[in-house]
């Protein structure tokens, strides 16, 4: 069990996180969701014990870190958004090492070992240096040094950066095949898909507030609008506005970026033939329209009028 | 907690291990500079030879005199002489190829002759030099001044010139009204005794007929003890191995930055880890291998030059170990008071040589002014290169290694205090 409550910490005068509380259960997969710069991994930091914080505290398993070398820093995994591994030893070397830190040595060290290559499929690169690893197997071996120790809790930071979808799926498939086993996963991401597909529980945070926190679902429930329809436009959008659009009685948001607009709708098969004749009878002929369920970019554009990768 | 300080510390000697880079700057390139500068210093006792100054000499007189000068110049084994006009060696002194010049006029034997038994006007020996050499001046001129005055006091004490001046200065003062009969008596007796003496074959018995300098001498360099000669591969690897080492202290702090840019600090920060264990095991790794380089310098110094420790072996060890503190305590100061590898890898690397000039490990410290040499005093650098040399070809005993090593223990608390009061434990959110 993960509780950090009125968590809050600033670098000189700008208020990194501004008071957060939430929990996550064991078992529970918790997305933390922001823009980059939201306070994301100032709160993981703190969580981890890497920051003190200005005030409030995190709770482990009920209790409160205390100090640098409390052993129940064994309950976290920590997944640092950087690829913290030494690319000049071998991925056996780099795990050795990442296990003698949890006092892990011979034989559980090396069991533990072999499970977490095993789980993120690189068991048979045991003894390959880490500068032959692609960008890929190197996120996944970042992952398998937070695991030796078995903790009980895993602060995941960002852990799908820079790689490729095939590499991103087969972290999804060690993180959920984690969640199965009862870890508790915090996950931080920009993308809101990943958080979708992974989280049991969202928690939106914003200039180091938590703007929501709710199940995927709730978060879509909580919208005005279920639909989004993209609109790409012929020829120039010279006198076309946002605040024109949202003028329309049923429209919810609007956006334009370059000759695309996206429109967010309650009721997709009343609102498409007005916008669209709308958008006609000024002058701007349309190419392509698509439609699909509003998801959690489209709660964050709604909750904080920015696109979340824009911010 | 032995596991991970174990496990941390070997990880860094492995990194160590692995990075060619840093094993050519720490082991090879301190042998290779050092060889060279221990070859350029005198190398190893007499086993090489000193270099010769090079000196011109433009005889312009050419007579016996002048000739005989010459003659002995170039059989001292300190000088290497060629002949030249004036204008050709004031030229190779314009331009650096010699460092000294010696110009004998004409008319010189003449005129110095004369000059050897009255108050007539004494001839003039230009000695050009390159005012970067003034002790090579000095040199050669303390050696032309013995050498003229045996030269022309041999040639007045028996050369046929000598007698025909001795016969005109007999003739100048026995028909001299300016002098008193007495004193005119007495000169007479001497100039008639050297005539006669110019006369003997005495010279055939193995008496020199002229002057000669009233004493010898003996160089003696002194070292420990009889037998010992200095070696100047040892204040060269002293202070090669004290420079490069340092270069690994750099390497230790840039280190630290490089774990915290790449993440690795957060990873360490988040096991249950104390601040000593995170901290010691640098310290405890970067100060084995500052050890075990010192060591290696050493070791070939020995085998290759034969630079052995003359001295105290515990005392050499006691100064290396705490030199290797002092440079892992260096390292953590620079990890501490850094920011970005590339910002801070410059600046210390200017700190370090700053330190190594200071501490006498490129140019002996006799050559700075006065005051520098007391500024040096607060150069750790200073101190390890004399607690080597100490137990190295000065054979002193372990009494006069604990200075130096008290005092370097002193810098490495200094510094480890100061990159602990700085340190930034806290990683970037």
């Amino acid at each position: 069990m993960l509780e950090v409550r009125a968590l809050r910490k600033s670098y000189g005068n700008l208020l990194a996180v501004a008071g957060v509380s939430w929990k996550a259960g064991a078992g529970e997969t918790v997305g933390l969701l922001g823009p980059n710069g939201a306070g994301k991994t100032t709160t993981v930091s703190m969580i981890a014990g890497l920051l003190r914080p200005d005030a409030g505290e995190v709770l482990i398993e009920g209790r409160a870190l205390a100090g640098d070398a409390d052993p129940i820093k064994r309950q976290i995994g920590l997944v640092p958004q950087d690829l913290a591994l030494y690319d000049e030893l071998s991925a056996l070397a780099n795990l050795e090492l990442f296990a003698a830190l949890y006092d892990l040595k011979h034989a559980p060290a090396k069991a533990a070992i072999e499970s977490a290559l095993e789980l993120v499929g690189l068991a048979d690169r045991i003894g390959d240096r880490v500068k032959t690893f692609s960008g890929g197997m190197k996120r996944r071996l970042n992952l398998a040094a937070a695991l030796l120790h078995d903790p009980q809790i895993l602060l995941l930071d960002e852990p799908t950066v820079g790689v490729d979808p095939q590499s991103r799926n087969a972290i999804f498939d060690n993180l959920e095949t984690l969640k199965k086993r009862g870890k508790t996963l915090l996950y931080t991401t920009h993308y809101m898909e990943e958080a979708e597909r992974l989280c049991d529980r969202v928690v939106i945070i914003d200039h180091g507030k938590v703007i929501a926190d709710d199940t995927p679902r709730g978060l879509s429930r909580m919208l005005p609008l279920s639909n989004v329809l993209t609109i790409e436009l012929e020829g120039s959008t010279d006198g076309l506005s946002a605040d024109q659009l949202q003028a329309l009685g049923e429209v919810r948001s609007v956006q334009l970026h370059g000759g695309t607009l996206r429109i967010g709708v309650r009721d997709l098969a009343t609102e498409t033939p007005k916008i669209l004749q709308w958008l006609v009878d000024r002058g701007h002929p349309y190419r392509h329209v698509v439609s699909e369920r509003a998801d959690l970019e489209t709660v964050f554009l709604t909750l904080t009028g920015r696109s979340l990768r824009d911010s | 907690m032995i596991t991970p300080l174990r496990a941390l510390i070997r990880k860094d000697i492995r990194l160590f291990l692995a990075d060619q880079r840093a094993l050519t700057m720490s082991v090879i390139a301190p042998i290779a500079i050092a060889s060279f500068f221990g070859y350029a210093l005198g190398g190893a006792g007499s086993q090489t030879q000193t270099s010769k100054i090079p000196v011109l000499v433009s005889d312009q007189d050419d007579d016996a005199i002048s000739r005989a000068i010459v003659t002995r110049l170039s059989s001292e084994k300190s000088l290497a002489v060629k002949p030249a006009s004036a204008d050709e060696a004031r030229a190779a002194v314009r331009k650096g190829s010699a460092s000294v010049a010696v110009v004998i006029p004409q008319g010189f034997g003449q005129d110095a002759g004369r000059a050897f038994f009255s108050s007539s006007q004494k001839p003039e020996i230009a000695v050009l030099y390159d005012p970067s050499h003034a002790a090579e001046r000095s040199m050669v001129q303390g050696i032309l001044s013995g050498d003229v005055m045996q030269v022309v006091s041999q040639e007045m004490f028996g050369g046929s010139r000598g007698r025909a001046l001795l016969k005109e200065e007999l003739n100048r003062v026995e028909t001299s009204s300016n002098l008193a009969a007495p004193d005119r008596e007495s000169l007479v007796d001497l100039l008639k005794s050297a005539e006669r003496w110019s006369d003997s074959t005495l010279a055939g018995a193995g008496m020199s007929r002229g002057l000669s300098m009233p004493y010898t001498t003996r160089e003696e360099a002194v070292t420990s003890r009889q037998g010992i000669q200095y070696n100047g591969y040892a204040h060269a690897f002293a202070g090669m191995a004290v420079q490069f080492v340092l270069f690994l202290g750099i390497d230790v702090g840039i280190g630290l930055l490089l774990q915290r840019q790449r993440g690795l600090w957060k990873r360490f920060r988040a096991a249950p880890l104390s601040r000593a264990t995170l901290l010691g095991s640098r310290i405890v790794s970067a100060a084995i291998l500052a050890f075990v380089i010192v060591l290696i310098n050493f070791l070939f110094a020995r085998l290759v030059f034969g630079v052995r420790v003359e001295g105290s072996m515990p005392g050499f060890l006691g100064v290396a170990a705490a030199f290797a503190l002092m440079t892992a305590a260096f390292g953590l100061l620079i990890a501490a008071l850094g920011k970005t590898p590339d910002a801070t890898r410059g600046l210390a690397i200017l700190a370090t040589l700053f330190m190594v000039m200071l501490g006498g490990a490129w140019v002996p410290m006799f050559l700075f002014p006065q005051w520098l040499q007391k500024v040096t005093l607060v150069m750790p650098t200073r101190w390890a290169i004399d607690g080597f040399e100490a137990m190295t070809w000065r054979g002193l005993g372990f009494a006069s290694a604990l200075q130096p090593i008290a005092i370097q223990l002193l810098f490495a608390l200094l510094f480890g205090a100061l990159a602990l009061a700085r340190f930034r434990w806290e990683a970037e959110g």
